[in-house]
């Protein structure tokens, strides 16, 4: 696979212009990879890549990967930002979500990776059936006092041909309720501002200085370029994205050929995106850059769009720009595709 | 002449009509195997898919018999009540019937209804029993009923199957033996029936007529009696498979005529042909402009496409002259048509085809008939009311008069009862009772048009299990106690969702317009009370609660393009639905008073 992901990265070292500013290892499990493995991967992109002064070089893992043998190879190597799939510090919630590792683990991998880095984030789930507000708060709390500068917290989303809705399907396990998700994002918002925390994008929460770059790219509509099974790329123009079969993209990179398909996206599409993203984020979606992208057609359209939510406070206006409020927050994708165009010639 | 047959088929949807039809062109060499599908003589996709016939065609056969060349002419007749008027004048231009009864199901109201207009234009009959191959047939008894109804000798029932093929050759011998030729005198200035029009983009429309006396010849200078128009006819023929041109239709045949009219309205069903110089002196009777019965807004979903839909619907107008529409204005929808149908499945019929047709995105408003007010200070001139917005204020009423109808229903002795109580609660009286045989009960009601219109037919069809069969036709107005629901949405009025109900139905009524307009309003940002009066005074409130949460938790890079085609599509569906206030309504909601009992 690693021979594969090489292969891959020298095939498509015309795809990207300029330098690369972030490199984020995710994905399935990537803190599986060998000091070698990785090794062979930076030799890669170096050979074949401008890699900017001081990049972003994130890897995914979860907390039962990560022993000590493991975080220190990791600090040896290039990488300088773990994303740790904490998801709780509560042993039943773990359990509903199938996690490998329990309670106390999680709280002693974050310790002991506090040792070799700095720049640390964790995923924490909320919203679970049988999360009370009392346990969103005392997981809220343990991540803050293992000062842990960013924070991604997602609402336990139900997807279909998964354990857990088969469970909710018998009545094993309480159906998920929006109101208790509500709640808890409503104290989630209430104590990472009150602990120093920008929400800088609808799941994302960074001390200052510690946002997600990698991440930030998708959001402000950068270039990315995915490598290996199932990844995603952006050119700018084209959207493309690899076979999602392990054996086969393996066997059509040794081939010498990309196991890709591409979409390129019409001056709406691209407008659409940006609406969708850019509501998620701190950064709103800005008037000026609409007229200048797209044109003023577009700039007239969302205002005219927006005003029945401006008027609703679930959307306002600051300077040039258009950000959801807080009440707006947890209806995003309504207000975005109410923004949406759709089929203008 | 004396070879010429003219004939209709009579038949219940679904006894087989069309198929018979086919089976009597394939019999007499009409279509060649190339030409052959399924139901040859329903052309609109619509009539296909629906397996009714909502257009009358005809088709012309030539048929040798004991050595003697015939012309048989078959007259298809829509199968529908919205349509009746268009059968009264397809069955005067014919001298027989083929009476069509299904050997499981027996005679029907509608097959009643049509036969009853069959023989008082003194058309032969036929009987013929159809699909005595199906298991389910019941053959002896089927036929006892038709002896009993037409008064004629077992032995006059052709048992057939359209299916296999079976009697198909007795039916045919029938019809040369039994239909009288045509009489009409040869001499006499032209006198032509016309049954029906079909609109031609290429060619104008088309004009279907029955000669009765006289004959018509290709360039003749003629008059259409009822319009007093004239024009010349730049094409006559006769109606194969395909159209064929002949230079002289002669007294008795059926055939076609091209004038160049670009309108089907200057068309009118009914209407006598005849010679513009030296013109009969009979117009042929049973001439009537067609009436609408229903009528109903239709409002562009997007207002910007107001000027699209008029052009769409003038289109339609052009070959379907029985619509009838006018601009209005509606505070809640804009600008708009108020449309008059003959009925509820012609309003289907023109909903969809502006849809597929014309590719228009349109809301209908609840449908309702004509009523004609009366106000205290003039009691004799009746203001007619073809919108719950025209009823006059209530205070300065002095009476409502709605279009009662006489329904009759035919359906089995054992659901004598659920369908009476069915009509008592559509504010029904019963006016007859017969025992057409011991198993089957002919049902008559006095019953206002109105209540025909919501939801009727599939509440009949549930009660009898299907074994009930419906037909009416209309009595005149009376005078009824009805009063103007209003809905409000967020609290404010929808014109477009006012309805008028009877007094007595309309809290029960009110209430479930609320439930089901809860149901089909989705979830917007904020909680939405739905509530319905009479005036001032809220008769039932429903609320729609807000929507919680929408927002996916993750979106990063492999995200965005899935997220956004989920995104795009939610869109497309808001842009279905119709913004009232601050509410969005989904086109369906506006009809929902028709589906309160689904």
């Amino acid at each position: 696979m690693v021979d594969a992901l090489c292969q891959e990265l020298i095939l498509r070292k015309d795809e990207i212009p300029g330098s690369l500013q972030t490199i984020y290892f995710g994905g399935g499990t990537p803190s599986l990879l060998e000091a070698e493995e990785l090794a062979q991967i930076f030799k890669t992109i170096d050979a074949h890549f401008e890699v900017s002064a001081n990049p972003e070089i994130t890897l995914e893992a979860n907390p039962d990967d990560l022993t000590g043998a493991k975080l220190k190879m990791l600090a040896a190597s290039r990488t300088n930002r773990l994303s740790i799939g904490v998801q709780s510090f509560f042993e039943e919630d773990l359990k509903l979500m199938n996690r490998a590792h329990n309670a106390t683990e999680a709280v002693q991998c974050l310790e002991l990776a506090k040792q070799y880095f700095d720049n640390i984030s964790i995923d924490l789930i909320y919203g679970m059936p049988d999360m009370s507000d009392a346990r969103w708060q005392k997981n809220l709390d343990k991540a803050l006092a293992l000062e842990i500068p960013h924070i991604s917290s997602y609402a336990l989303t139900v997807e279909p041909n998964t354990a857990l809705q088969k469970f909710i399907e018998k009545g094993v396990v309480k159906p998920v309720d929006d109101a208790v998700a509500q709640r808890h994002f409503e104290i989630l918002i209430e104590r990472m501002q009150k602990a120093g925390f920008e929400n800088y994008e609808f799941s994302n929460f960074g001390k200052p200085g510690y946002y997600s770059q990698n991440n930030t790219a998708y959001w402000t509509g950068k270039s990315y370029l995915g490598i290996g099974p199932s990844a995603h790329s952006y050119d700018g123009a084209t959207r493309s994205w690899n076979i999602n079969n392990n054996p086969k993209y393996i066997k059509a990179i040794q081939s010498g050929e990309l196991p890709i398909e591409r979409e390129t996206l019409s001056m709406t599409d691209k407008y659409n995106e940006y609406v969708m993203t850019g509501l998620r984020t701190i950064w709103g979606i800005s008037l000026i850059k609409i007229e200048e992208s797209f044109g003023l057609k577009y700039k007239e359209y969302a205002l005219q769009q927006a005003q029945k939510h401006i008027q609703a406070h679930l959307l306002f206006v600051d300077q040039d720009r258009i950000l959801v409020t807080q009440k707006g927050k947890f209806l995003s994708d309504g207000l975005a595709s109410d923004l949406f165009l759709i089929n203008l010639s | 002449m004396k070879n010429i047959r003219n004939f209709c088929i009579i038949a219940h949807i679904d006894h087989g009509k069309s198929t018979l039809a086919d089976r009597l062109l394939d019999a007499t060499g009409s279509v060649t195997v190339r030409e052959k599908q399924e139901q040859l003589l329903d052309s609109m996709d619509l009539e296909r898919e629906r397996g009714i016939t909502i257009k009358s065609h005809a088709i012309q056969m030539n048929y040798m018999h004991n050595g003697e060349p015939y012309i048989l002419n078959l007259i298809d007749t829509p199968g529908h009540v919205d349509f009746s008027y268009e059968v009264s004048r397809s069955i005067a231009a014919c001298e027989g019937a083929l009476l069509i009864v299904d050997a499981a199901q027996s005679i029907q109201a509608q097959t009643i209804s049509n036969l009853y207009l069959a023989l008082e234009n003194d058309l032969e009959i036929i009987p013929v029993l159809n699909k005595v191959d199906l298991p389910s047939a019941n053959p002896e008894e089927v036929t006892d009923d038709i002896v009993d109804l037409l008064g004629c000798n077992a032995s006059d029932v052709i048992p057939a199957s359209a299916k296999t093929g079976l009697g198909i050759q007795e039916i045919l011998n029938a019809i040369i033996e039994r239909i009288p030729a045509p009489k009409g005198v040869v001499d006499e200035p032209l006198q032509a029936l016309i049954f029906d029009s079909v609109y031609n983009p290429f060619r104008g429309v088309e004009t279907y007529f029955r000669v009765l006396n006289g004959e018509i010849t290709k360039g003749q200078h003629i008059k259409f009696m009822a319009t007093g128009k004239t024009y010349y006819a730049d094409e006559v023929g006769t109606l194969n498979l395909k159209q064929t041109p002949k230079k002289v239709i002669k007294t008795g045949d059926v055939g076609y005529l091209i004038t160049g009219i670009k309108e089907a309205k200057e068309v009118k069903v009914g209407d006598t042909i005849t010679d513009a110089k030296n013109p009969t002196t009979n117009m042929i009777e049973g001439f009537e402009d067609v009436k609408p019965m229903v009528f109903a807004g239709i409002y562009p979903v997007d207002t910007e496409d107001y000027e699209d839909l008029r052009s769409s619907m003038e289109k339609l107008q052009l070959n379907d002259a029985s619509l009838v529409f006018q601009p209005e204005s509606s505070a809640a929808l804009g600008f708009g048509f108020r449309c008059g149908f003959l009925g509820m499945l012609h309003l289907e019929i023109i909903q969809e085809r502006l849809e597929r047709e014309f590719d228009m995105t349109v809301i209908t408003t609840v449908p309702n008939v004509s009523y004609q007010a009366y106000t205290i200070k003039d009691k004799e001139t009746p203001i007619l009311v073809n919108n719950p917005s025209d009823l006059p204020d209530p205070s300065g009423m002095d009476r409502v008069e709605e279009p009662f109808i006489k329904a009759s229903i035919i359906t089995k002795a054992d659901f004598v009862g659920p369908v009476m109580s069915l009509c008592i609660e559509k504010r029904g009286q019963i006016t007859n009772q017969t025992y057409l045989t011991p198993e089957r009960v002919e049902l008559n009601f006095d019953m206002p048009l109105a209540e025909i219109v919501f939801d009727f037919y599939d509440r009949l069809k549930t009660v009898s299990k299907g074994y009930a069969s419906f037909d009416y036709a209309p009595i005149g107005m009376r005078a009824s106690h009805l009063v103007k629901v209003d809905v409000l949405l967020n609290a404010n009025v929808v014109d477009a969702l006012s309805a008028l109900l009877h007094k007595d139905n309309a809290y029960d009524i009110g209430k479930k317009m609320c439930e089901k307009l809860k149901e089909l309003i989705p979830r917007q940002q904020f909680d939405i009370p739905i509530q319905a009066a009479i005036g001032a005074k809220i008769i039932a409130r429903e609320t729609v609660k807000a929507l919680r949460k929408d927002v996916t938790a993750k979106c990063y890079g492999g995200d965005i393009s899935r997220k956004r085609k989920l995104l795009e599509k939610q869109k497309k569906g808001k842009k279905r639905m119709r913004q009232v206030g601050n509410v969005e309504i989904p086109q369906e909601a506006f009809m929902a008073v028709l589906k309160l009992n689904d």
